[in-house]
């Protein structure tokens, strides 16, 4: 191991493990069965929580029980749009109620729980997201301190509005904010304060913040039973990194809505990368987008924990995508026919919710399943100045059709121009078998590693080879 | 009243690099490699007086000491509700005609 003094990038990385270890309070090896094959079941039972203990810690802190409310207008405009027999009607899980304004209040409040019962002095997390304000506020609430660690600022010192407006909530709950530039190395830096500060690492994708999102599911199949009688028919989750999609499918499951089909929605941004100093800016969706949805369906283990509780191709059934333009319509939609002002994220989601409704009969029912809070930065008008600030052409137009990430961002003309764009779920899972293979080398998986990737990939044994020779035909 | 001074326990804004373009990671695209990964933190003076631009200490809510260059004194939020937007203005007009469309 090397020396503590030595802070460069590569003897930081070389000690991640021992500093995961350490500030996880989680030894993963327990976990390996052989090989690629872990316990996923194992992992969430040992070191997670009970759904009712998960209830119990966040009650003691304000977090979860939302309200679940039809849209009544949204749904009326459904209709009219809708062919005869058509148009499912759509409810929203007004997530925003949380106390710091996300659904992140409920992965927030295990995990800072946890540190505090470990006897952590402070927690940190590496996050550009609301998640940032939800540890904060957590923080604050069990007399931890927090230091929250974003990806802000291109080269040039321009801020994304919407991240600026995340950090300012942070300081607002008496975090530590420290803005970075654009790079992956973000893990680098969060590693090295999590070994100088010894405090507990609140990541995302610890089984602790898994659980705390599973009350999100449960909640929603025990109020949709009261409202309409029966489990939602489909379950829309705006999906980037795959806590939200695990979390919510495991607690619908556990309160026994297990008809219920589960379907991720994420914005196009295909095309821009994700470590790019130039393209950090033509993007106007901070999250909820393709540059963490694919890239960490296809390889959870990406994350800043050894094993990712975040596995989203277990429990989607269908992935859909959907434009910029198209969500700041509906962002307007949902403010003006709804009276709901809400942030970006959910409204992913419920733009898809919309296109999907009218292909779903009219007596089936869709749950859209959070929103979030909006204001500076956050709003359509923020970001959509900022585009313009940054030379992206701002119009209306046919969004499916017209819509180029990182050129133009095209405002629909009419509500039936709201559609998606499929991307098969099989393809990911076979993206995630061939970034498997270029990792592993083309090898012979044992059975127990053949039995991980059946449930890793929801897909039968047959699938799962017929799906490897096609690559390694590939690969060749 | 504006001053570029700063004095012990003021709210301050300082910068740093982190990795120089040499230091950081294997894998990066072109344009990010070529530039250095960069920091900004926010804390309370520990230096007695310090003008913009000094190297300087700052003590963070966290109680961690830091040292980088001085960019900011008493720094304020810059995102705002953004302007009006053209493209979006009507949205909300047309939406509520189609749906009054229904009752006619």
């Amino acid at each position: 191991m090397t020396s503590t003094n030595d802070t460069s990038y590569d003897a930081v990385m070389s000690r991640r493990t021992e500093i995961m270890k350490k500030a996880v309070g989680i030894d993963y090896e327990e976990f390996i069965v052989e090989g690629i094959a872990f316990d996923y079941e194992k992992m969430m039972k040992e070191v997670g929580y009970s759904i009712d203990e998960v209830r119990q810690i966040q009650s003691e802190t304000c977090v979860g029980n939302t309200p679940l409310v039809e849209l009544k207008n949204i749904n009326r405009l459904i209709r009219k749009l809708a062919p005869k027999g058509k148009g499912a009607r759509i409810f929203l899980k007004d997530e925003a109620a949380n106390p710091s304004g996300s659904f992140k209040d409920r992965r927030a409040a295990v995990s800072v729980y946890r540190a505090k019962e470990f006897g952590y002095e402070g927690v940190i997390a590496a996050t550009s997201g609301n998640y940032g304000a939800a540890v904060a506020s957590q923080a604050a609430k069990r007399g931890l301190k927090c230091i929250i660690v974003q990806e802000c600022y291109d080269s040039h010192w321009r801020g994304q509005p919407e991240i600026l407006e995340k950090g300012r909530a942070c300081e607002a709950y008496g975090a530590e904010v420290v803005q970075l530039t654009v790079g992956p190395e973000l893990f680098y830096y969060t590693l090295l304060l999590l070994e100088q500060t010894g405090y507990f690492n609140a990541s995302l994708y610890s089984p602790y913040a898994i659980a705390g999102i599973e009350t999100l599911g449960y909640e929603i199949a025990l109020q949709m039973k009261e409202l309409t009688g029966k489990e939602p028919d489909a379950v829309i989750v705006t999906h980037a990194g795959g806590g939200l999609i695990t979390g919510t499918a495991r607690g619908l499951k556990k309160a026994g809505a297990i008809g219920t089909k589960i379907i991720g929605a994420s914005v196009d941004l295909r095309g821009l990368h994700m470590a790019s100093d130039e393209d950090f800016n033509k993007k106007y969706f901070t999250t909820g987008h393709t540059g963490f949805g694919i890239p960490f369906a296809v390889f959870p283990d990406r994350s800043d924990v050894p094993k990712n509780a975040a596995r989203p191709l277990r429990y989607m059934d269908r992935y859909v995508l959907v434009t910029q333009g198209e969500v700041f319509y509906v962002t307007e939609m949902l403010a003006q026919l709804e009276g709901l002002q809400r942030g970006p994220a959910g409204n992913t989601s419920l733009t898809a919710a919309i296109a999907l409704a009218l292909e779903m009969d009219e007596d089936q029912t869709i749950v859209v399943n959070e929103t979030e809070y909006t204001g500076a930065g956050k709003l359509p008008s923020a970001q959509l100045t900022f585009a313009k600030q940054m030379g992206m052409v701002v119009k209306r137009g046919d969004s499916i059709k017209e819509d180029v990430p990182g050129k133009v961002i095209a405002i629909p003309q009419h509500p039936s121009q709201i559609g998606v764009i499929e991307f098969p779920v099989e393809d990911m899972k076979k993206s995630y078998l061939k970034e498997l293979i270029k990792r592993e080398g083309v090898r012979q998986f044992s059975d127990a590693e053949m039995q991980f990737l059946q449930e890793d990939l929801h897909a039968s044994g047959e699938e799962i080879v017929k799906w490897m020779s096609e690559i390694k035909e590939v690969l060749k | 009243m504006s001053t570029n001074l700063a004095k012990k326990g003021d709210w301050v804004q300082v910068q740093m690099n982190i990795l120089s373009p040499e230091e950081r990671a294997q894998y990066l695209p072109e344009d990010t490699k070529k530039v250095p990964l960069q920091m900004r933190v926010k804390g309370f003076l520990v230096d007695e007086i310090a003008s913009l631009g000094a190297t300087v200490r700052i003590k963070t809510t966290t109680d961690r000491i830091l040292s980088g260059i001085l960019i900011d004194i008493n720094p304020k939020y810059t995102h705002n509700f953004g302007e009006p937007i053209p493209e979006l203005m009507k949205v909300g007009i047309e939406l509520r005609e189609f749906l009054a469309g229904d009752e006619k």
